[in-house]
């Protein structure tokens, strides 16, 4: 028996959320204006809700802890968004991207959501273009697309090599449209310190203030966090500086599930680590694998130059091992194979943990001015970083972590186990099961926040009466005082050791032992290494500065602590399922090619956590996922 | 190698502030510009000592957030770069690096280097936008666009927020931002029928907030790390004269 109820319609599964969007409960317009909606975090899930729920006539907070909502992560998204228009006409089809992405996630998705997601792809699209989002375009004037990994059509729209950038932009004009409609207040440069809860039902937050150091107390009838993903737990990862688990893992320590946390995505192409001062690692995007080789030399003490290295020497990995997606291969996969070979020490550059994504034939076929078009910004980027450039000595490239699968429950509604918390975007678990494809995230943000949570939140105010708990109820004052001495607490310490010297640490553990590749040993002993540093930290570390003023370190201590706790739940979680599927790859689970070997009998499912307390063990539940549509297959790309 | 910084430091935006000398010693020159100073800050730290406080987040170039003024120059001396692409390759043994925040009366000192610049989101709010709910547009592919106008509506859209247009102006003109936003929208279909009053709104709020006026030195195209190009300032010129007379009031 179950507590989850994943509240997925009956019926057809193409019909599902039509039918459930006849049956939701509505709000008419004379009511809206008397609901309070809280919209933390402004990237593509958050700001697009907060523009759509504004629009709506609803009153919506809008929180971000950069001090411009523009600035929320989802800009740095190069690659694209994916979408079944099926312009090529290359046979694309709604059914073909809600297949391919329920496949690429390793089959532990959620069919009904993955098929929504599919479906209200190409609405995305339009609505993007009538914002003025500017994707490219063919000489004719229509929308251009280009191929990304796990797919054989081409279905991903894109800007050049900003594509986030653009669709975050669209998203954010249409807030400050709100703005000034006085539809959307938005309060910049706030952090979300945690959840506030009347009778069971999430009815506000606390937040800091970040230049004033004030918390401030912010009830309504609903609250959304689209606050991202936990990837920075690694320390070193493709996210900004400031992306935290901070907001979902308050939520989860306030009764919201946490599914599947164990499920990160390694990406293939990232700039290689380089040095210990480094802050974090710089994504070259999956696009570039469609006209990069990816190699390594056949000889491992081959100790040539790149470009010396004839065509017969060089071991064009991916190709010889999957010949039918060849450089395509979606993430998990790629990654794989490049530690594989690294791990092996066929690894190039300095520290031999590295391999050669390579133009040189797409140049000479294409022309340098047609890859220029493509990848410029890229290209440019890679040479600012490296100081080589990249049109004439191949790229070096290795995995790193970019984007965490796992996130909040969330049922068909979007709606985690706390009644009024919805949870949008990489902050929820929903769309990608173990391994997400590329050009789907900006896909799952814009569908979350523009066409799911506007029917659903509906649905919920709907039930609810506007405006019932204030900021004056006991609740808000009891959970504030508890947000006030975690501070002081913090600040009191007064240790030796630097904030982020523990992240690193943290960081290094959970790439060690929880990165790429697991095994049971390994993930146990990061559990005690996690909870003795923890320990060490809240004795140990030192934060420099006041609580009422604007304070970086007390940001990051604050950050760093809740990823501590957050780090051992992943250790768990890859701990308890004993199978290999996506990103999620244990050692002892794995065929005689060294792929990832599924056990459907025992893990088709989804892993929920629920907190008890900081002494006590977190239970283990589950969702059962029903696959109607797809036949669950062994994820093949050769 | 070694290096002597010179960095404003200021406690809140009323305090006063003043440059306080520090000395590092072991730069490496692969560091990029905002690591070096992660490196000075987990020093003052360790000494117990309050750390430099800056703006930072992607540290890929694109979302905004850095923003110094490097030996005078807006993001540093790199061309079309933000300070977390810049590289200490591009300094050398010895170099004395003079570290400022932007400079604007419409951009106030928090703290140290970081400043407020919310002005420019107050400007986004007066016009920066398409007028079109969620749920009301029209088939993607309806209107067909030239490559030129989308290529030339991208490249304007390509700002990312940061300010060093302001920073580097004498005049702290917000000219280039607000002419990248009306241009990208003047080059679609889509960005017509509010064309007047977006680039009359926009620009009355950039006057509002104490922006100053433009006087063609080009300052701002040299520093910006997005490669905005000061035709669009001129496209700015042409589209604000357009709409005051072909105005109603």
């Amino acid at each position: 028996m179950t507590v989850l109820q994943s509240k997925v319609p009956d019926g057809p599964i193409a019909d599902k959320w039509t039918q459930h969007k006849n049956n939701l409960k509505l709000v008419s317009p004379n009511n809206k204006r008397k609901y309070n909606v809280i919209v933390v975090g402004t990237g593509l899930a958050g700001a697009a809700a907060a523009a759509s729920l504004g629009e709506m006539g609803y009153n919506v907070k809008a929180f971000c802890y950069q001090d411009s909502a523009r600035r929320a992560h989802s800009i740095a998204a190069q690659g694209g968004i994916n979408a079944a228009k099926n312009y090529p006409n290359d046979g694309d089809s709604v059914w073909r991207l809600f297949y391919d992405t329920v496949k690429g996630g390793d089959f532990r998705s959620r069919e009904a959501n993955v098929y929504r997601l599919a479906e209200v792809s190409n609405n995305i699209i339009d609505q993007c273009v009538a914002q003025g989002v500017p994707f490219a375009r063919e000489y004719g004037g229509l929308l251009a697309n280009r191929t990304f990994g796990g797919a054989q059509v081409s279905r991903t729209f894109y800007a050049r090599g900003q594509t986030g950038q653009q669709l975050l932009l669209g998203a954010y004009s249409a807030l400050m449209r709100q703005v000034n409609k006085g539809k959307v207040k938005v309060f910049p440069r706030r952090e979300m310190l945690d959840l506030v809860n009347v009778d069971g039902v999430a009815r506000g937050i606390i937040t800091r203030n970040m230049v004033t150091g004030e918390l401030e107390k912010h009830a309504a009838d609903a609250v959304l966090v689209c606050t991202g993903g936990y990837g920075n737990v690694y320390f070193l990862s493709t996210n900004a500086m400031g992306c935290n688990v901070t907001a979902a893992w308050r939520c989860h320590k306030r009764g919201a599930f946490f599914a599947n946390p164990c499920f990160t995505q390694i990406h293939p192409t990232c700039i290689p680590v380089s040095g210990d001062y480094q802050s974090k690692l710089t994504l070259m995007s999956e696009s570039l694998r469609n006209d990069g080789r990816v190699w390594v030399p056949k000889n491992k003490d081959d100790k040539r130059s790149p470009d010396q290295i004839p065509d017969e020497d060089r071991d064009y990995y991916l190709e010889r091992r999957y010949p039918a997606f060849g450089n395509m291969v979606p993430r998990d996969v790629a990654s794989r194979a490049a530690k594989e070979r690294c791990d092996a020490e066929f690894g190039v550059g300095e520290t031999g943990m590295a391999v050669y994504l390579d133009f040189k034939r797409a140049i000479q076929e294409q022309g340098r001015e047609a890859i220029e078009a493509k990848y410029g910004n890229l290209f440019h980027m890679y040479q600012k970083i490296t100081d080589e450039n990249p049109y004439k000595s191949p790229m070096r490239i290795y995995p790193a972590v970019h984007y965490t699968m796992g996130g909040l429950w969330v049922d068909y509604n979007l709606e985690s186990t706390v009644p009024g918390l919805f949870v949008l975007g990489e902050a929820n678990f929903s769309d990608h099961g173990a391994n997400r494809l590329g050009a789907s995230a900006l896909m799952q943000g814009l569908a979350d926040g523009y066409f799911v949570a506007p029917y659903t939140v509906g649905n919920h105010l709907a039930k609810t009466k506007p405006g019932e708990i204030g900021t004056d109820h006991d609740a808000f004052n009891s959970v504030e005082q508890e947000v006030k001495s975690r501070i002081d607490k913090l600040l009191s310490i007064q240790g030796n050791r630097s904030v982020d010297s523990f992240h690193r640490e943290l960081g290094q553990i959970m790439w060690d032992k929880c990165g790429m590749a697991r095994n049971a040993q390994g993930l146990g002993e990061a559990i005690e290494e996690i909870k003795s540093l923890r320990w060490s930290y809240w004795e140990d570390v030192n934060v420099t500065g006041k609580g009422d003023q604007l304070n970086q370190e007390l940001e990051k201590a604050g950050r760093v602590a809740d990823f501590l706790e957050y780090g051992e739940l992943m250790c768990r979680d890859a701990l308890k399922r004993e199978e290999s599927c996506g990103g999620h790859f244990r050692e002892e689970h794995q065929t005689a090619e060294n792929e990832a070997k599924r056990d459907d009998d025992h893990f088709c499912h989804v892993s929920a956590w629920e907190y008890h307390g900081d002494d006590k063990e977190p239970t283990r539940h589950q969702e059962e996922l029903v696959f109607d549509n797809v036949e669950l297959t062994t994820r093949s790309y050769k | 190698m070694k290096i002597t910084l010179h960095i404003w430091r200021q406690d809140s935006p009323q305090a006063k502030g003043v440059f306080k000398r520090y000395q590092l010693d072991n730069v490496s020159t692969h560091m990029s510009f905002l690591e070096m100073l992660d490196v000075l800050n987990e020093k003052l730290v360790s000494q117990k000592e309050e750390p430099v406080v800056f703006e930072h987040d992607c540290r890929e170039g694109i979302c905004g957030c850095c923003g110094l003024m490097i030996n005078g120059q807006a993001h540093g001396p790199d061309h079309e770069t933000t300070a977390c692409q810049l590289h200490m390759r591009k300094f050398k043994e010895g170099d004395h690096i003079w570290i400022e925040p932007w400079r604007a009366g419409a951009f106030p000192v928090l703290r140290d280097l970081m400043v407020d610049r919310t002005a420019l989101d107050r400007i986004m709010q007066a016009g920066g936008f398409v007028s079109v709910n969620t749920g009301n547009a029209p088939e993607a592919n309806a209107n067909a666009i030239s490559k030129r106008n989308a290529d030339d509506s991208f490249d304007a859209a390509t700002c990312i927020g940061c300010g060093a247009c302001v920073a580097s102006c004498k005049n702290a003109s917000a000219m280039l931002f607000v002419s990248a936003k009306v241009s990208q929208f003047a080059l679609l279909p889509q960005g017509q029928p509010e064309r007047n009053a977006r680039v009359e709104n926009m620009i009355a709020q950039m006057d509002k907030e104490g922006f100053g006026g433009c006087t063609n030195t080009n300052e701002c195209e040299a520093a910006c790390p997005a490669g905005i190009s000061v035709d669009n300032i001129a496209r700015l010129n042409r589209e604000f004269i357009a709409a005051t007379l072909s105005s109603k009031d």
